[in-house]
């Protein structure tokens, strides 16, 4: 049985392993080397400045702009998606009639299902590019045309969505669009998983509560959803990654990927910018670093807060 | 575990021949009516939601069918005074949709499939082989799941742009390079995901088959893989989609660097029509290009939306 294994094992890892330690590992790692100096990107001089490039990040009004706009979504984008995904699940598997068995689910939920799944599917840059177009701010644009046609919106007046820095509940209201697009297309994939966690719950646990005269209400916040508790912690922590990563509809919906006047950047957005526009490459680096060591602090303290013990049936 | 064994409470109506009158002798008449409010609500709302996921994406495709100054004209309507299918033509082949498409198909034919070839191969050789520094290996692979992509992103241009000296193959703007590049980026999740699934498959048939005379690697793909059919499936579902979808790394990575054609793949593509406004004066162009790059997913996820609905919650299960 051991004949031959570390030959075995070598020969099949060793082009998977290549490959990722060429692409993936070694770009890490110079990027926390080049944060360390003061490299410009296209020139050859690069000086070892220290930690330099972190001190500044501190005293940077952009960077801290962009830190607490990452904030925003970090917890936006989870409570709103969670919260309406369960509450379509909820209508989806207990909001049929009752009947002898029970209660059932909605009649063609299967559907309903196949449908919420669409923007799943789709790729941010098409929802993004889609969503550009639903948001124009003049009559052309799905949601202004429908406005001014109903009276809702003047149309010498619409509404300027990505465009529009003025702060709302304190943050600036194109955060608020962009939100709506990530509740929008990720709504229907959590919807899925809750609905399959729900329907995992063995019906016994809620013959006994019916049998005590439990409602539907009841049976919902005191049976299942403690029961849904680590599908939904599972959830917030994909959902965290996934608001971490919003630049692509910021690349494509904010005037001037971050604008207008860095009302919508993000640590994502800043770090190109800062790359690519002002050929700032060491303290780009600095930056995503930072960003890196931001990440996997959050995803520890997440696995860490939502652990609990397992109920097993 | 079946659904048939506890439908009931939970379990949405699969049949629409349930009875109607089958609330009546339970509970209360109050109870009933209160139900029955409540039915017809959760119909309303999710009527609702269904629309507003809907209607966006019949907007695109119906408007992709109108002429220029019906859209500018009639923005709303959803049918077009006539069906203008040369706006397709004209994002194809004027607006390079079509070689996006071409790059988008020869690079993920490649990446596809080399991902889970090489992604399974590792993920088996760490799930059930013992051997010095395992868990350091199967850490630096999970270790990518957390780092963000923005990070490595002047480094990998750079090595890119270096290794084209030595193998121009591999270089920037060409499509083996990207191919190896998906192909390092995806295989952290697909190691991750591998690995759970081998660790599952039972040590008999493992044994039987080296008793039998199979060496490690024929046991691997004559016996084990095959064995691992569903995991496979979903994450080759996960892998499609999400490489079909990528716009970051060709963006980076598929730059002109000598002043020749650009090899853009269909996000990549789309999003420069869109924010440099290549189609500042073609909306019907613009909503074509968006259409012929949502379509085919769209089409793909219906037949096999059972698959997919699985493959990728599996993923966020584990």
């Amino acid at each position: 049985m051991r004949h031959g294994v570390a030959r075995f094992v070598t020969g099949f890892l060793a082009l998977p392993l290549g490959l990722y330690l060429f692409y993936v590992v070694w770009p890490f790692v110079q990027a926390a080397g080049y944060s360390l100096t003061d490299w410009g990107g296209y020139s050859d001089t690069q000086n070892f400045v220290g930690l330099d490039n972190y001190v500044r990040l501190l005293s940077d009004e952009l960077i801290r702009k962009a830190f607490w706009h990452n904030v925003f979504f970090l917890i936006t984008v989870p409570l709103f998606t969670i919260a309406l995904a369960l509450f379509l699940a909820f209508l989806l598997n207990v909001g049929g009639r009752e009947d002898r068995a029970g209660i059932r689910g909605v009649f063609g939920s299967g559907i309903y299902k196949i449908i919420f799944f669409f923007p799943q599917v789709l790729s941010l840059v098409v929802i993004a590019v889609m969503w550009q177009q639903i948001y124009r701010s003049d009559g052309q644009g799905l949601i202004n045309g429908l406005m001014i046609k109903i009276g809702l919106v003047d149309a010498d007046n619409p509404i300027a969505f990505t465009s529009d820095p003025e702060p709302f509940l304190g943050v600036p209201a194109v955060l608020w669009w962009l939100l709506v697009i990530a509740v929008w297309s990720g709504a229907g994939f959590y919807m899925v998983l809750f609905s399959a966690a729900m329907q995992s719950i063995p019906k016994d646990i809620y013959e006994a509560a019916l049998l005590d005269g439990a409602s539907r209400f009841h049976t919902f916040f005191r049976i299942t959803l403690p029961l849904l508790r680590d599908t939904v912690s599972v959830a917030w922590v994909y959902l965290g990654f996934i608001a971490l990563d919003m630049y692509a509809l910021v690349f494509v919906m904010t005037p001037s990927q971050g604008g207008p006047n860095h009302a919508s950047e993000i640590f994502a957005s800043v770090l190109n910018f800062t790359a690519f526009q002002k050929g700032q490459f060491g303290y780009a680096c600095a930056m995503g670093v930072a960003l890196a060591i931001f990440t996997i602090l959050l995803a520890a303290a997440q696995l860490r807060i939502t652990r609990r013990e397992r109920i097993e049936y | 575990m079946s659904t048939a064994t506890h439908d009931g409470l939970t379990r949405p109506e699969q049949s629409p021949g349930t009875s109607p009158e089958g609330g009546a002798d339970g509970g209360s008449t109050a109870a009933t009516v209160g139900g029955r409010l409540f039915n017809g609500f959760s119909h309303v709302f999710l009527l609702v939601w269904a629309v507003m996921v809907i209607y966006p994406l019949l907007w695109v495709v119906m408007s992709a069918l109108k002429t220029d100054s019906e859209v500018i004209r009639h923005p709303l309507s959803l049918i077009p005074a006539k069906l203008n299918w040369d706006n397709f033509a004209r994002a194809w082949s004027a607006g390079h949709l079509g070689s996006f498409f071409l790059n988008t198909v020869l690079v993920l034919a490649g990446s596809v499939t080399l991902t889970m070839l090489l992604g399974s191969m590792a993920a088996y050789a760490l799930a059930r082989y013992e051997f010095r520094g395992n868990r350091l290996i199967y850490y630096v692979f999970l270790s990518g799941l957390t780092l963000p992509v923005y990070l490595a992103a002047v480094p990998l241009f750079k090595g890119v742009y270096n290794t084209s000296v030595y193998l121009p193959l591999l270089g920037p703007n060409k499509h083996l390079m990207l191919i190896l590049v998906y192909v390092a980026w995806s295989l952290s999740f697909t190691v991750f995901f591998m690995h759970s699934f081998f660790r599952t498959l039972p040590n008999t048939i493992a044994e039987a088959a080296m008793v039998d005379g199979a060496s490690h690697s024929r046991l691997f793909f004559s016996v084990m893989l095959p064995m691992s059919k569903p995991g496979l499936i979903s994450i080759g579902i996960f892998n499609v989609l999400g490489q079909w979808n990528q716009w970051y790394l060709p963006t980076l990575l598929m730059q002109s660097v000598a002043g020749e054609e650009k090899n853009q793949v269909i996000a990549q593509g789309l999003i420069e029509l869109s924010v440099n406004q290549g189609y500042k004066s073609d909306w019907s162009g613009l909503f074509a290009g968006v259409t012929m790059a949502m379509l085919p997913v769209l089409v793909v996820y219906i037949i096999f939306q059972r698959q997919v609905q699985s493959g990728l919650t599996a993923g966020v299960g584990k």
